[in-house]
């Protein structure tokens, strides 16, 4: 497949008053899958549909394979989409409908027939090109929408949230084939999603945006490591977001002070001077009985078995913790006293 | 340059160059003019353009200006600007020819002065429409290249060619008429005719409050719409409630009555009313004999016209309220019985709150319709004069006043506009229906004590009363004359339809309905698909696009369907006896008439159904290489097919059904059912009127359950729920 590269120069999208996407410059590289990611209304959707041309943007410039798009009409663009309700013409067979995108081109019956075939076999729904939409089930559906998308061998290919009509169980399998027909055929591939799990799952590259703007963009375990906003922090994984006081800063090296115990650390995000803040993953904190070391005091909230961890809650002097135990064995109670433990290389810097 | 394009421009070239420019009086598709052809009468426009009409020459020159695209390259912004004023010029000096000359040379003395004198003109024929849909195409196909709507030729050109036809139709009828209004005796326009006319006794007099004298026709007009209104809507809300939430046992039969007025003739109940109750009718007779009732006039007048038109008009608000109480959500009934609310205090708090603006719906509706309606104030009204009848009167008959009936439908027309708005603007935005989607599987409150019997002693026997009267019309024509002599007889059938075969000439059609009844026919078939696809494709252009100006395009399209049948018909005859376009007495202007009266229903359908398609099948389709054209052809159409469906059949039976606008334009040649018995009913010809009528109903229901069983029926949902209700409360 061909592949291209999409460039998004200041895209703005206003409706009426509000603004969808607020000046938003980024480029989606050729052949990967980058993740948009993001709550609803953060203008994740509309920059897909600009991309696919079905929103034109109010002021900027799209680029796709260098060439520039902005005003094309969507008929007229080299891309395709899956979207969330899949959009399977009801009227037609799975035949029909893989093979619309070829017959409106007026591409032959022999060939848009064997193109159709071929591209059913590879979505793994060999045999049922006589079916209608409403005799499959939902994870067929999609394979069928799917189909439908990259037989017309698009340089782009969308898809908006697909998996939010699938049951939990089938998510992770059909994000999983998603996955693996992206790399075989190494289309460039933006994908939309709220879920941060399936984005760091799925993603070459993503893009975290948060009211209309960008949040972090980068690969997914850049992210999740390095988070540079609280919003990235809490939108990524869990974290704690700590208040604290910088002793001495030195470039890229810090001394920071959290309650009475200081902790070098190295960063190359750049504190925020007035708020410093940090992020230290729940996961990445140790509960003890007793403490040589200025360790902070804590006293159990609340704890629940979920399964594989134990999740506690940890009232501070300065702010409540959220705190995951793998070890199952040994169950802090509600009001014990206990230190909470991390390492300097757990705490994160975050910008703001 | 695209075929399209070159294909538009051999369709212009036809008009122009080859076929007949001015309106053939046989018609285009008898085709006998090209037996008899001469030059002078079926000559293209090019003809006369070279001989004494020198006028129409100009129109040769955006005609073929777009050509010099062929031979040179140009920019995308050349080329849209040549398409543009092409179109333009061409379009707006066509518009200025047609009205500027007409049946008797120029129609302003000022052209006169400036250009000299010039020939006559007639009403444009074929010609002229191909030569003007291509400058249409020109003007839209410009706009287009400019980017205009993503640049979709197809979306471009529906929308200008939806407002170019309504305002043609619509919009230039009206106004027209309003100049009209304020034409005085001698033919000036004067503001002081228009007051004469308007500030007058006749129209808003108060002597009805002092004496036995009648009072003004706009307070008869009003007393009588608000009185249908309140009673109908009274009943239609019982009619709702017997069949929604009660276990009333026959209420499919009661269902099948509110079908039955949307297929009657609308002053068929009038008439029935009239052999039931009139001074020799069926009931007087017997309480009479019975109980030395002595027999009356009452049903002429106001109580008879109320009594007619409640009976017509239940039905019509019983589909509002119905619809309106079966998308309550039962949840809500069951949230206030767990708040301890007793039946009485669910229907007060809950129910009746919600169903609200419906009624007011509701009453709006019948209102409207009350003010609207013809036929049975003409039958009924006796002494009472409302203003469909009067502006009827002022240009029918000896007093022949045409500005006096513009000045009628002025007010009439305003009355109902501002029902119109008060529906559409304040209503719109009160209704607390909303349809979720998600299921709702609870179960409605029961009805308290006072409100079922309500329902059982009022509502029930009326609906029986309707009964009575359909089942007068289907069976009243086999008796030899009513209240006089009960026999049995077929003579008005015979009458009526009779077919008699001949040897020579075979089949002969002697019935005296034949004529009128094959036109009505005819008419109805060929008017119901361009309403579909007008109504259809005007709702595809409301759902799926944004453009300037959307607001007023909808009100517009609307518009047509609240403007009462009677000013239609008036201000079609005003506008459309002159050229430009001269269609008076022919069989398009019926045509014509019901496609733009009946269109805003398949709006409504279509929107309907379009709102519940997922935009992302449009949107799907696009991404997938088709154009809009394309979409709307392999994705939209298909899917709407119910809403096609209903709309060919509401159109067929509204042009069966209608009286009110096509009694001004039926002629000798094209008379239609509903004007011919109305003439029979002038004549007091009661058997052949009923017998008419009994056919009329016979024949649309047979295409209705024809209809239905081709196309199916749509299951809906909670219908079967009080089955459920009782089987749960009997174990």
């Amino acid at each position: 497949m061909k592949k291209a590269k999409v460039e998004f120069k200041n895209i703005t999208k206003k409706f009426n008053n509000t603004v969808a996407v607020n000046n938003v410059s980024c480029t989606f590289e050729p052949g990967t899958l980058t993740t948009l990611l993001g709550p609803s209304g953060c203008g994740k959707t509309t920059s897909l549909r600009i991309i696919a041309g079905l929103e034109r943007a109010t002021s900027g410039q799209i680029l796709i394979d260098g060439e520039d798009v902005t005003i094309l009409p969507a008929t007229e663009r080299d891309v395709s989409m899956v979207f969330q309700s899949y959009a399977l013409f009801p009227h037609m067979s799975v035949m029909e409908n893989v093979s619309y995108g070829l017959r409106m081109i007026n591409k032959n019956k022999e060939e848009y027939t064997e193109k159709t075939f071929n591209t059913l076999e590879l979505v793994g729904l060999k045999g049922y090109q006589d079916r209608m939409p409403s005799e499959l089930s939902g994870g067929q559906q999609q394979r069928v929408a799917v189909a439908r998308a990259i037989v017309l061998e698009p340089k782009v290919l969308l898809f908006d949230e697909p998996l939010s009509n699938l049951d939990s169980k089938l998510r992770r399998q059909v994000r999983e084939d998603i996955r693996f027909l992206q790399q075989s055929l190494s289309v460039t591939t933006i994908y939309v999603t709220h879920d941060q799990e399936e984005a760091l799952a799925i993603s070459d590259n993503i893009i975290v945006m948060k009211n209309a703007v960008i949040a972090q963009q980068g690969a997914p375990r850049d992210l999740y490591n390095y988070p540079n906003n609280k919003f990235v922090a809490n939108f990524i994984g869990d974290s704690n977001i700590i208040k604290v006081s910088i002793v001495s800063h030195q470039e890229d090296n810090y001394e920071i002070k959290i309650d009475k115990k200081v902790f070098k650390i190295k960063s190359s995000i750049q504190a925020n001077k007035d708020e410093p803040h940090v992020s230290i993953r729940p996961d990445k904190i140790n509960i003890l009985k007793t403490s040589k070391d200025n360790d902070l005091e804590g006293q159990i909230d609340s704890n629940s078995f979920v399964g594989g961890s134990i999740q506690y809650k940890v009232k501070t002097s300065i702010g409540e913790f959220y705190v995951i135990i793998y070890d199952t064995s040994n169950v802090f109670k509600k009001n014990e006293k206990i230190f909470l433990n991390f390492d300097s290389e757990n705490i994160k810097i975050i910008s703001d | 340059m695209r075929k399209i394009v070159i294909g538009w421009i051999f369709i212009g070239s036809l008009g122009v160059f080859i076929l007949p420019w001015y309106m053939i009086n046989d018609g285009f598709f008898s085709f006998s003019w090209l037996f008899e052809y001469e030059l002078e009468n079926y000559g293209p426009s090019i003809f006369f353009a070279l001989s004494e009409k020198k006028w129409l020459l100009p129109l040769v020159g955006p005609l073929i200006f777009p050509i010099i695209l062929l031979f040179f390259k140009s920019s995308r912004r050349t080329y849209s600007n040549i398409f543009l004023i092409s179109g333009i010029l061409g379009f707006v000096y066509f518009f200025l020819q047609g009205y500027a000359i007409g049946i008797r040379g120029w129609n302003y003395q000022i052209f006169e002065t400036l250009f000299g004198e010039v020939d006559r003109q007639f009403g444009i024929g074929i010609g002229a429409v191909l030569t003007i849909s291509t400058f249409i195409f020109y003007l839209t196909h410009g706009l287009a290249s400019r980017g205009w709507l993503n640049g979709d030729n197809f979306i471009v050109g529906s929308i200008w060619v939806v407002i170019i036809l309504v305002s043609i139709f619509v919009f230039i009828p009206i106004l027209n008429m309003f100049v009209r209004a304020f034409i005085g005796s001698e033919g000036i326009h004067t503001l002081a005719s228009f007051s004469d006319r308007f500030i007058n006794k006749g129209l808003w007099g108060l002597d009805c409050v002092f004496s036995n004298v009648n009072c003004g026709v706009v307070w008869n007009t009003l007393t009588m719409g608000i009185l249908t209104a309140f009673s109908s809507t009274f009943l239609g809300l019982g009619f709702a409630l017997l069949i929604a939430r009660t276990n009333f046992k026959f209420k499919k039969l009661f269902k099948v009555l509110s079908v039955l007025p949307i297929i009657t003739p609308p002053f068929v109940i009038g008439l029935a009313i009239i052999i039931l109750f009139g001074r020799s009718g069926a009931v007087s007779t017997f309480l009479e004999w019975g109980f030395e009732v002595e027999r009356s006039r009452w049903i002429y007048g106001l109580s008879g016209i109320w009594f007619a038109q409640t009976l017509a008009f239940t039905p019509i608000t019983f589909l509002v309220l119905i619809g309106v109480i079966e998308s309550i959500s039962p949840s809500m009934e069951e949230a206030s019985q767990t708040l301890r609310a007793s039946k009485w205090q669910v229907f007060k708090t809950v129910t009746f709150p919600l169903i609200r603006p419906g009624l007011a719906n509701a009453f709006l509706l019948g209102f409207i319709e009350s003010l609207a309606d013809f036929g049975n104030p003409l039958v009924l009204g006796g002494d009472y004069n409302v203003l469909s009848t009067e502006i009827f009167f002022a240009v029918v008959g000896a007093q022949y006043d045409e500005s006096k009936a513009a000045v009628l439908a002025i007010i009439l027309l305003s009355m109902v506009l501002i029902a119109f708005y008060v529906q559409n603007q304040w209503l719109g935005k009160k209704s607390y229906v909303s349809i979720t989607g998600k299921g709702d599987s609870g179960f409605y409150a029961e009805l308290p004590k006072s409100v079922k019997n309500f329902i059982y002693f009022v509502v029930v026997p009326w609906g029986l009363l309707t009964l009575i009267i359909y089942l007068m019309i289907m069976f009243g024509g086999f008796v030899e004359m009513w209240g006089v002599d009960h026999n049995f007889t077929l003579k008005h059938y015979i009458n009526a339809f009779s077919v008699t075969f001949d040897e020579k000439i075979g089949l002969h059609w002697t019935g005296t309905a034949w004529n009128s009844f094959s036109n009505t026919f005819w008419v109805a078939v060929l008017a119901a698909p361009p309403t579909a696809a007008f109504g259809i494709l005007t709702a595809y252009l409301l759902t799926r696009h944004n453009f300037m100006g959307k607001r007023a395009f909808e009100f517009g399209t609307m518009l047509s369907f609240a403007i009462p049948g009677t000013i239609i018909g008036i201000s079609y005859i005003f506008t459309f006896n002159t050229p430009p376009i001269e269609i008076t007495g022919t069989g398009i202007i019926l045509i014509i008439a019901f496609v733009f009266r009946n269109m805003p229903v398949g709006v409504r359908a279509g929107i309907a159904s379009m709102n519940q398609l997922d935009p992302h099948l449009d949107e799907a389709s696009a991404t997938l290489n088709a154009s809009s054209y394309q979409t709307f052809k392999n994705i939209i159409l298909p899917l709407l097919k119910p809403a096609i469906i209903a709309s060919l059949v509401f159109s067929f039976v509204r042009a069966m059904t209608a009286i009110s606008a096509v009694i001004f334009l039926v002629s000798a040649r094209y008379d239609l059912a509903t004007s011919y018995i109305l003439g029979r009913l002038e004549n007091n010809d009661y058997g052949l009127a009923i017998v008419y009528s009994s056919a009329l109903i016979v024949v649309m229901l047979i295409t209705i359950v024809v209809i239905q069983l081709i196309v199916g029926r749509r299951k809906l949902g909670r219908r079967d729920q009080y089955v459920d209700l009782m089987q749960g409360n009997s174990g």
